[in-house]
Order: C-alpha cells, then structure tokens, then sequence
C-alpha cells in the first residue's frame, strides 16, 4: 500500500496537490472524495468507499482553509444517512496520516527529491516562498472561495440566490488581495519567488481559478496576472493544469443537481455563517 | 548591520518571534513599532514591510514577513537545536501541519474573542451585544476542543516529546484572548499542563517578559491610541470580527 492521496478537484488545496504529485510524477493512489450524494458531473460515487478516515478529529466546522467533503449514502451506515466526512486534502502513507495542504506538498516535495525550484534550498527564496504561504490563508484563501460558495453552492443547498451586496463585499475583499500579491509578492517577477515556479505560485493559482470558474473572471483586467497564470500553466503542463481544473470550468453543471432534502436541511444553517 | 526584528510585542506572532529568538541566543536588534501610535503605516516602516504589519524582518538588504516565513529563516540560518522544526519528515509535517490549520483557527478564533472582548469596546466606545461575543467564544471553543483532540492528544508537545515551533505559536495565540480575560486554562487541565511544559521549555522567565505587555492590556484606555489611528483602525476591527 502507498502513498494516498483524498481530494476533490473541486478543492483548491485538493488541486494544487494534484497538479504537484502529478507534475513531479509522484505515484499515489488517488482517493477521489465526492460532493453531494449524487455523482457530480456524471462522475461514478467514490469507489472503495470503505475508506477509512485519514485521521481522527471532527472537521464539522465549515471553514474555508480546508475544504470539507459530504459523502452520502453509498458510504456510510444507513440509506438516506449522510456524514460529515473529515476534511480534505488528506494524504496516507502507510500509517501516517496528514492534512493541511501546505504540510501535504511539503512532505511530497522533501520525500520524493523534487526539482530544487518547488521550495528552493536557497535560504532566502525559501524564505520567499513560506512568505507567501503563510500570507494566502488570511488573504487569496480568504476571499477566493467564497466567490463558489456565493454564486453556486449556497443557492443549490438553500434554494435561494445571494444578494448581490454579498459578492461585491468578497470581490471587494480579493480586489484588495490581488493588488497587495502584485504589488508585494509578485512585482515583476515571473514567478513569486524569481525566475522559476514555486509552491507559491501552484497555491495562489489554484486558489484565483475558483473564481474563475463560477464567472467572476479576476484575471480579465489584470494583464500581469494573467500572464503569471500562463506561464504557471506552461510550467506544469497546460493538459494537466486542464485537466485538475475540468470540474470547475463546467462548476455550472452543478446547480443542476437534486441535492437531498436531508442534506439540504443540515447544512443550509451552517452554510449561512459562512457569509456572516 | 545584524538581524533586525520589528515588533510590538503586543501582537502574538511578535512575541512567537521575539521568544524564539532570546531562548536560541540570537543575536538581533528589536525595532519597536508600536501599532498604538499608528507606528505600522510610516513610510520608514514600509520599505521594511510594504504590507504595513508586524512582525517583519531584515537581514542586511533582505526583508521578510510573515512570522512563520521569519521563524523557519531564523531556525536555518541559525541551525538552532533540532526539536524546534525536526529534521524528520513525519514530524516535521505534524509542525508544517499545525502551522497552517492555525492561521484561520486558533489564531482567527483567538484574536476574534481578543477585538471583541477588549479593543472593539475601546474603539467604538460602546460594549458590544453579548451573543456576538458568545458566539466568537463558542468558535474559539470548537477550536481548542480540536487542538486538544487532533494536534495535542496524549503527548507532552504537538510534534511529540519535544517542543517545536507548533507549541510556541500555539501558546502566544491563546495568550491573547487570556489577556483580554477569558481564562481557557482553567477548566481545560491538559492545556495547562501543556502550557507549563511550554513555558518551562523557552523559560519561564522570558514568556512572562515577552507577555508584559499584553498581561497589562486592560489598562490601555482610548487616549493612548493615536487619535488618528482610531477610526481606521475601529472600521478594520468591525471588519475583522463581521
């Protein structure tokens, strides 16, 4: 048994480990982890749904550092039952269990030797790059998100559309993050850390593409930005950097789901606070 | 010129650094930036930080943010002793591991009940409706009961037997919303005993030096705050905690 990786390319933390462990030809065993109880897109539920859980603790609280993932009926006890699963990413690698994006693609880069420029032993490039990952939690994460959950999943599971004052505060809010990732980390730079790609530059792009994905296209007029994505795709390979992004550039499909009522009524509640 | 650190020990992340930093010997200038005075937004300060926050690092031309950014530069370019970011990969990943989950939950929840309790009250002049702060209380709550569950369990540190950078950034965190008056230590024995190892291990004399400041936020009355500052800094705050 190797290494495990649980994701939901759905997810942006899930993507940017994705697109990493793939680029660098890193073999794991991809533990697909489902939203909703229908398959989304038409895709097969989660196979080997006897899974166990990557690792203990409730990761009932909706937060938008660490996506959580509902896997419905085929997985657990009962029909009609839903649980909360634990959150995703998660990586296993044999007994050992981790979550936390940053530390999974730090753990992949030091276990399995890959290029120096993905967290450059220079100390001061690393310093650059831990700069920046340390930075997107409270800024990029905090906003990019909830563009998704805003447009698309509130109104599938709730039934109802946002105001549309809720989506200019969070564009407002990522407005503000984009122009300080230009202005303090990017600059002039081809990549966050100099000439080359980063861990910096996979989290933060990841991260813009749900945007993206549900309409509110942040790249549009940020020409630099949208430079820095190209070349962020070309570094990993535009086919895979497509591919990890499938789901969300067809993201509208999702509101054509029937959500079950069950799930509807328990997450509805939970889903509100996330805006407050 | 040396290692320049710029602090206001008010602020928990500065005081991760500044205790880190005097338990390793490392020899550095502490640059007082007194966010009170409104000492973060002067133009000398930007061309450390152009992010205007504290805490923020130079090292001769090379400037730095991010505390934990300037802790992992620390820890490399000073070699300290290895339980502090330990070389071996699963360990290393449980500190890589706390380090994230922190930012948006024992450091948001924490510094949510810290705004609420004691500065929105000085910066808008009016207590604040009690369910607010009881819901922040409950999120913080929430998070602590993970903390305990997922990142301390039966072990002594967080990485294990050791202290690391996760207990350190951990502690200075909860300090905040203590010194704003909500005691978390006390019906919670494991996190005490956890926070006595933690502070034995640094000295207990440094943590309580480095928490001067903050142990005495309570006598911080609103004509101390660069006047200035007040509104800027009371529509951030009703942002924060919104």
């Amino acid at each position: 048994m190797g290494l495990e990786l649980y994701l939901d390319l759905l997810s942006q933390p899930c993507r940017s480990i994705y697109i990493f462990a793939r680029s660098n030809n890193i073999p794991f065993e991809f533990k697909q982890v489902e939203l909703f109880k229908d398959s989304v897109l038409g895709k097969k539920p989660a196979a080997g749904s006897g899974a166990e859980q990557p690792h203990a603790g409730e990761g009932t609280d909706i937060l938008l550092t660490s996506d959580f993932v509902l896997v419905g009926p085929s997985n657990s006890e009962g029909a009609g039952k839903v649980s909360l699963l634990k959150k995703v990413p998660a990586l296993k690698d044999g007994d050992f269990t981790l979550a936390e994006c940053t530390a999974i693609l730090l753990y992949l880069s030091r276990k399995y030797n890959t290029p120096d420029h993905w967290y450059p032993s220079d100390i001061q490039k690393r310093a650059q790059v831990d700069e920046y990952l340390s930075w997107h939690h409270a800024n990029i994460r905090a906003n990019a998100p909830k563009t998704m959950w805003i447009k698309v999943l509130i109104p599938l599971f709730t039934g109802q559309p946002l105001p549309s004052e809720k989506l200019q505060e969070v564009m407002e809010g990522l407005s503000t993050s984009l122009k300080q990732f230009e202005e303090r980390f990017l600059q002039d730079k081809a990549f966050i850390i100099g000439s080359e790609i980063s861990l910096a530059d996979l989290v933060a792009v990841v991260e813009l593409m749900q945007p993206v994905g549900v309409g509110c296209d942040i790249f549009e007029d940020r020409p630099r930005l949208r430079e820095w994505r190209r070349r962020v795709e070309d570094a990993v390979g535009k086919e895979l950097f497509f591919q990890a992004h499938e789901m969300i550039f067809n993201i509208k499909e999702l509101s054509n789901i029937e959500i079950h009522p069950q799930l509807k009524e328990h997450l509805a509640p939970v889903l509100m606070k996330i805006l407050k | 010129m040396g290692l320049e650190l710029y602090l206001d020990l008010l602020s928990q992340p500065c005081r991760a650094l500044y205790i880190f930093a005097r338990s390793n010997n490392i020899p550095f200038e502490f640059k007082q930036v007194e966010l009170m005075k409104g000492e973060h937004k002067t133009e000398e300060f930007q061309k450390v930080n152009l992010l205007m926050k504290v805490p923020a690092m130079r090292d001769g031309s090379f400037t730095l943010a991010e505390s934990i950014a300037i802790l992992l530069y620390m820890v490399r370019k000073f070699k300290t002793p290895d339980h502090w970011y330990p070389s071996d990969l699963q360990k290393r990943a449980r500190v890589d591991e706390y380090l994230s989950w922190q930012h948006v939950n024992i450091r948001g929840k924490g510094s949510k009940v810290f705004i609420m309790k004691m500065l929105l009250p000085l910066f808008t002049g009016q207590t604040l409706p009690p369910e607010k702060l009881e819901g922040a209380t409950e999120e913080l709550n929430a998070v602590l009961k993970q903390f305990e569950e997922k990142f301390l369990q039966d072990k002594p540190f967080i990485a294990g037997s050791d202290i690391s950078l996760a207990d350190l950034v951990a502690l200075v965190e909860l300090m905040q919303p203590v010194c704003s008056g909500y005691d978390l230590f006390e019906e919670r024995p494991k996190l005490a005993a956890w926070r006595s190892r933690v502070e034995e291990a640094v000295g207990k004399q440094l943590f309580q030096e480095a928490h001067e400041g903050i142990s005495n936020i309570k006598n911080l009355t609103a004509d101390k705050i660069a006047p200035e500052l007040m509104e800027s800094l009371k529509h951030q705050l009703l942002k924060q905690v919104a």
